[in-house]
Formats: structure tokens, C-alpha cells, sequence
């Protein structure tokens, strides 16, 4: 098993949708996709897509608070959606909810960031 | 009935599925539950990724040692590395709690572990490695159709 990363901007919301599993491995390639992005495009916000994701650990957790953290020296926003329970325990074992907001869905989330 | 295996490979992340997957299957015979069975899997990526990460510091050459003994519905696993060591494990188990913070680690791996087994026992020696012992009790209510 491996990791689909989907990546499409809308407007200044970099939009990541996760399919598979997100672990050690899979950690480090999503990191330089998204920091490849974050770096030579304009992005203001995150909207993390995680219906497709079958399997994370505390590797998912670290990649996921490290864009969390970038985006937010921007004074940005990160929004989650579409989590499973199992994926949903582990964001609630870290407090990963304290500093991350929750959606249904991804259409739902968008709307928050001021897309439609 | 007692029931082993043992698998050993290489310290290389692409690993890391491999080694949950292959303990999944084989502890798939207890018949346990969903959740059962996301717990065990999380926790052997937790535990190979700690080897690989920490106990041999990233280098190919290391060796994970994976056991794993099924009794009636008691699982229990056993996950070793001859790496570095832990210097002080009490520090290691504090939530968020990581040794190597530039590496984006969420210091969450042993955590997970406590919360998702029902015994863990770690013991580490520096420059001898580290062997984790995790003990989870498989739920017997179980619903039975008739």
C-alpha cells in the first residue's frame, strides 16, 4: 500500500486529498510536494481532504502539524475533513484539534476558506 | 493453542507497511475486531518506525526482529532493534515528548501504544538496542449468530 496525494489550488486554498495509507514513508513525500507548493505559490489555506486515507500513525500527525505550523506563520488557516474514526482517535489523542478545524466535507470546509 | 511467528527485515521505511500488514494477517486468525485490528497495526508502525528512526538513526544496514504470539485471545508482540538505545525512557514516554523535533516527529509513537494495548513494557540499554513487549486482550463477547 501506498499513498495517491491529490493536489489542486482554488483561488489561494491549496486543496490536499489523501488516499491511502500515511505513515514514516509516505510522511516524507507528502512533505516536499507540499512544501514544494507552499513555497512557489501564493497560498493563504489548507483544506486537507482525508476520506481516501485507510491508515495513519503518529508520522501522519507530524507532517500534518508541520504544514499546520507553516501555514499558520502566515497567519493562515488549516481545515480537515472527511476524517474516519480511526484517523479521528489519533487527532484526539495529540489535541491536533485544538489548533485544527473539523468539517464534514470538503465542499462545506471550502466554504469556510471563502471558496465556493 | 500457542501460536508463533517471526519475521526479521531491514530498517528501511518501505518496511514499515510491510511489518503491519504481515502481523494483521497473521493475527487475523483470532478473528478480532476492526478496531482490533487499526490498534495493532498502528502500533507496529509505531514501534518498526521508532527502530528505524531512532534506534538506528536512518541506516539500511539495521535489523527489525518482530514476533509475534497468539493464546487463545491474548496477542502479544515483540519488537526489537540492536540500535543505539533509549537514554531515558522515562522522557521518551511523555506525550510529545521527541528526541528529534526537526525531523517533524509528533512524539505521539508511545502514547499510541499505551492507549491502544493493554500492557506495554520497554526495555533499552544504550549502544545495546531497545525491545518492546506489548501485550492486547482480545474482546471475547463477540457476537455469535446462531
Amino acid at each position: 500500500m501506498s499513498l495517491n496525494i491529490g493536489l489542486e489550488i482554488k483561488h489561494t486554498v491549496l486543496c490536499i486529498r489523501l488516499d491511502g495509507e500515511l505513515d514514516h514513508h509516505t510522511a516524507d513525500e507528502l512533505r516536499s510536494k507540499v512544501d514544494n507548493i507552499l513555497k512557489n505559490k501564493k497560498i493563504e489555506h489548507i483544506m486537507l481532504n482525508l476520506e481516501g486515507l485507510d491508515f495513519m500513525d503518529s508520522s501522519g500527525l507530524g507532517v500534518i502539524l508541520g504544514r499546520y505550523k507553516q501555514i499558520k506563520s502566515h497567519n493562515g488557516e488549516m481545515v480537515v475533513c472527511a476524517i474516519s474514526p480511526a484517523v479521528k482517535r489519533l487527532f484526539d489523542m495529540s489535541g491536533l484539534f485544538k489548533i485544527i478545524r473539523l468539517e464534514e466535507n470538503e465542499e462545506y470546509a471550502l466554504q469556510t476558506l471563502g471558496v465556493a | 493453542m500457542k501460536n508463533e511467528m517471526k519475521i526479521q527485515f531491514s530498517a528501511l521505511s518501505q518496511n514499515e507497511s510491510f511489518a503491519r500488514v504481515t502481523v494483521a494477517a497473521f493475527i487475523a486468525q483470532l478473528d478480532p475486531t476492526v478496531d482490533e485490528l487499526t490498534e495493532i497495526k498502528t502500533v507496529v508502525s509505531e514501534a518498526v518506525t521508532n527502530s528505524i528512526i531512532h534506534g538506528y538513526e536512518n541506516s539500511p544496514d539495521g535489523i527489525v526482529y518482530i514476533e509475534v504470539t497468539l493464546d487463545e485471545d491474548t496477542v502479544k508482540l515483540t519488537i526489537r532493534d540492536k540500535g543505539i538505545g533509549i537514554p531515558d525512557l522515562n522522557e521518551a514516554r511523555q506525550p510529545l515528548f521527541t528526541s528529534k523535533p526537526e525531523l517533524e516527529r509528533s512524539g505521539m509513537g508511545f502514547t499510541i501504544m499505551e492507549n491502544f494495548m493493554d500492557e506495554v513494557e520497554v526495555i533499552s540499554e544504550p549502544s545495546y538496542g531497545t525491545t518492546i513487549h506489548l501485550t492486547k486482550f482480545l474482546a471475547k463477547n463477540k457476537a455469535v449468530i446462531n
